[in-house]
């Protein structure tokens, strides 16, 4: 502590005193993130149960991944979720937020939007888990008052899918709908009531002023949300557990699996290693193709 | 100075916790900790427990009860963490991983004599090494219960439950009474003419999932019958034979018995609804089931009960899996004296005599299953489904839990393929992957 308030002038001071501050922050993320990533490429070139040393393999856990039929079916089951969540949470948390701005300032209601949010996932899981039960559920008897049949939509290896994919929706749709909202705020009234002035219908002016200026903020949206749509873990381990039949066995439960069921961390690794890859990559692409840094206004 | 001494007592109050931690999870020279996870059994190890502490001053015995889920996470959890009990509660299930995982202290110095339990209850717990890990505590089989009124309504009596016999061509007789217990929405029977499987309001059988690896309490006891075995040997098998004829068309016709709208359909099966649920809530009038779940059955308010044997299979023999838990001792437990005491006191004719009385489970030693087989009775529950198939060896087969390494991988592998068969119309010959990737991985 001394030495940072030693010298308070000059850029050497400065420095130090920014490293101060910094420390914490780089200290968590030392510990917390970059040693653990460290670590699991390491572990990802052994055989480790934990509980015995780790043994060198080298590429043995890859070249498993590789002929893994049920590593690529869940990357599969991932995308195919990951698709339906984002997909249907862009637009609809996309049409909130335009409402929200549009129609209505309330701070009430951007409160309530945002309460399925701070629902823990897991709590949300159970509640849904319960509302769907095929038997019991409440969700089943509005089906059923419908004069439908009910639907197993947590045991049909049709609807698993879905049926999480909409209950996440549900749970994230509020806070990525005020994601967007606050970038809404950005737009300057006055290009709307130019539109106006020049006759254009609501429709056209989202499509010509709300949409491209909305856009960086939307690219940063999208990626974060598909980076934690990729990593679905509790709601599935809660509802489901991967099945019926692997249905939902995605790929993060499918590490949890490997790892805290069948002990095996160095092959748990390997797909944490590959999942990061593909998040990367991803994320790259994402950024270049919505050009998330550059922005139209001005 | 205030930073230090912010400092300081941060320090101290992070080695207190740290500390702390150690002493709450762990014992002492004179605790001996034991986990076991079902709830019903809790009274009756405490009525041990309490003898135990008598016959040895100065000695403690805490319990902890986890339900079953819990039990295995947490336990797993204890043995990375440097936490983990004395002493355990351990299932077939999961012995072939913990001794994998070298987390289990051998046991032979006990003197465990396998001719004080009942037959095969003693040899199943040693390792692929020859020694063993567990101590037998306690065994049960599965049979059919049924709905008595349900039963009395379809024309049948408990000695035709008693009679049944099965067959995968036609299902035998066994399938002509679940076809004639199954009800469907306009009041027709399964067997009668016009019945509309797809609007069943009473299944003939509950459905107890897609039975993973094992089929414990689904298809065990019908592939043991028709003279299947898992690995053909008794324990530490190397290849497992889902892809034998014998058991595919045993499944095809099990599950085919969902397609013709007699068993309930897979996605019926949840947690929130297991057989006995199906049972007590009506929409089922039989369900095959494990003797611990006795005392569930009991339990259900407006339903009587009954339970028959397993139906005789193509080998003209009626089978049931024979499983037993037994005790084990941590390989680091903290009080290792104190739990190698007190396991071999679990493990003593006293223990299993006095948990017998509780009638809530069957002994490991004859006479503690005698004193259950009496407590039941007092009851006013007939147990002789369960008891049995031990006894009479002509005419019944009785069968032990698969043992195998990597039995994790093997239930990860055999229950989304089960589930599939099942509930997502995939051929039986499906199974031949399945089994040749288990193989595989049993070979390396």
């Amino acid at each position: 502590m001394s030495i940072a308030f030693s010298s308070r002038s000059g850029k050497q001071g400065d420095g130090r005193l920014a490293a101060v501050f910094i420390a914490p922050a780089f200290l968590g993320f030392a510990v917390f993130l970059l040693w653990p990533t460290l670590l699991g490429v390491y572990l990802s070139f052994t055989r480790f149960n934990l509980l015995t040393p780790a043994e060198w393999v080298g590429l043995d856990n890859y070249v498993r991944m590789v002929n893994d039929p049920i590593f690529w079916e869940s990357l599969r089951v991932t995308v195919v979720y990951v698709v339906l969540n984002i997909g249907v949470q862009t637009v609809s948390a996309l049409a909130i937020a335009v409402l929200l701005q549009r129609l209505t300032r309330s701070p009430w209601l951007r409160g309530i939007v945002l309460t399925p949010y701070l629902m823990s996932n897991v709590v949300a899981g159970v509640v849904w888990l319960w509302i769907l039960d095929t038997q019991l559920g409440i969700g089943n008897e509005i089906v059923m008052a419908l004069g439908l049949d009910r639907v197993p939509f947590l045991t049909d290896e049709t609807w698993a899918v879905p049926a999480i994919a909409l209950i996440n929706v549900w749970r994230h749709v509020g806070y990525t709908a005020l994601l967007l909202f606050a970038g809404l705020q950005a737009i300057p009234d006055d290009m709307y009531e130019a539109a106006k002035v020049d006759g254009a219908s609501e429709w056209r002016m989202f499509r010509r002023i709300t949409l491209p200026l909305l856009r960086p903020v939307l690219a940063v949206v999208l990626i974060m949300t598909v980076i934690g749509s990729f990593q679905v873990f509790d709601t599935v381990a809660v509802t489901t557990a991967g099945g019926p039949a692997n249905a939902t066995n995605v790929l993060q439960f499918y590490i949890y699996g490997a790892a805290f069921g069948r002990f095996q961390f160095g092959y748990a690794s390997a797909m944490s290693v590959a999942l990061l890859v593909v998040l990367s990559a991803i994320t790259f692409v994402q950024y270049r193709l919505t050009r998330a840094g550059q922005t139209d206004l001005g | 100075m205030r930073f230090r001494t912010v400092a300081a007592v941060t320090g101290a109050l992070a080695l207190s916790l740290v500390t702390g931690c150690a002493q709450g999870a762990g014992s002492s020279a004179d605790t001996v900790t034991y986990w076991l996870w079902d709830t019903n059994q809790l009274p009756a190890y405490q009525a041990c427990a309490e003898d135990f502490e008598k016959q040895n001053p100065g000695l403690d015995v805490k319990i902890s009860q986890l339900g079953w889920d819990d039990y295995w996470t947490k336990l797993t959890a204890s043995f990375i963490a440097g936490t983990q009990p004395d002493v355990f509660t351990d299932h077939i299930q999961k012995f072939g991983q913990f001794a994998d995982l070298q987390v289990l202290e051998p046991l032979d110095d006990l003197g465990i004599d396998d001719s004080d339990y009942q037959p095969g209850l003693a040899a199943s717990w040693l390792g692929e090494d020859g020694r063993r890990y567990g101590v037998p505590k306690d065994w049960d089989t599965v049979a059919l219960f049924y709905n008595e009124k349900m039963v009395k309504d379809a024309g049948l009596d408990a000695a035709d439950l008693n009679d049944l016999a099965w067959n995968p061509e036609d299902g035998g007789t066994f399938e002509k009474a679940i076809a004639r217990l199954t009800v469907d929405e306009q009041g027709r029977r399964g067997d009668e003419p016009g019945f509309d499987k797809d609007n069943v309001k009473v299944y003939g059988l509950a459905t107890n999932g897609g039975g993973d690896g094992d089929g414990q309490t689904t298809w065990s006891h019908f592939a043991a019958s028709a003279g299947w075995t898992y690995t053909g040997k008794e324990r530490w098998g190397t290849e497992y034979r889902y892809d034998d004829d014998t058991f595919q068309s045993m499944i095809e016709w099990y599950f085919g018995l969902a397609d013709k709208g007699y068993m309930a359909p897979f996605t019926d099966y949840s947690v929130s609804n297991q057989a006995n649920t199906q049972v007590a809530a009506g929409t089922a009038a039989t369900a095959f089931d494990g003797a611990w779940m006795l005392s569930t059955y009991d339990g259900f308010e407006g339903v009587d009960f009954g339970t028959a044997v397993t139906p005789a299979g193509p080998t003209g023999k009626r089978a049931t899996m024979m499983n037993g838990l037994a005790d084990s001792v941590s390989k680091d437990a903290r009080n290792k004296a104190g739990a190698l005491k007190w396991v071999k006191y679990l493990a003593s004719e006293e223990c299993q005599r006095t948990v017998g009385g509780y009638g809530i489970v069957f002994p490991a030693t004859p006479d503690g299953t005698e004193a259950a087989v009496a407590a039941y009775e007092k009851k006013g529950i007939d147990v002789s489904a369960f008891t049995r198939p031990v006894e009479d060896k002509e005419n019944f087969r009785t069968f032990s839990y698969p043992i195998t390494n990597y039995a994790a991988d093997v239930q990860a592998l055999m229950r989304p393929a089960m589930q599939d068969v099942y509930g997502g119309g995939r051929p039986v010959s499906s199974l031949d992957e399945t089994n040749d990737q288990i193989n595989l991985i049993l070979d390396q």
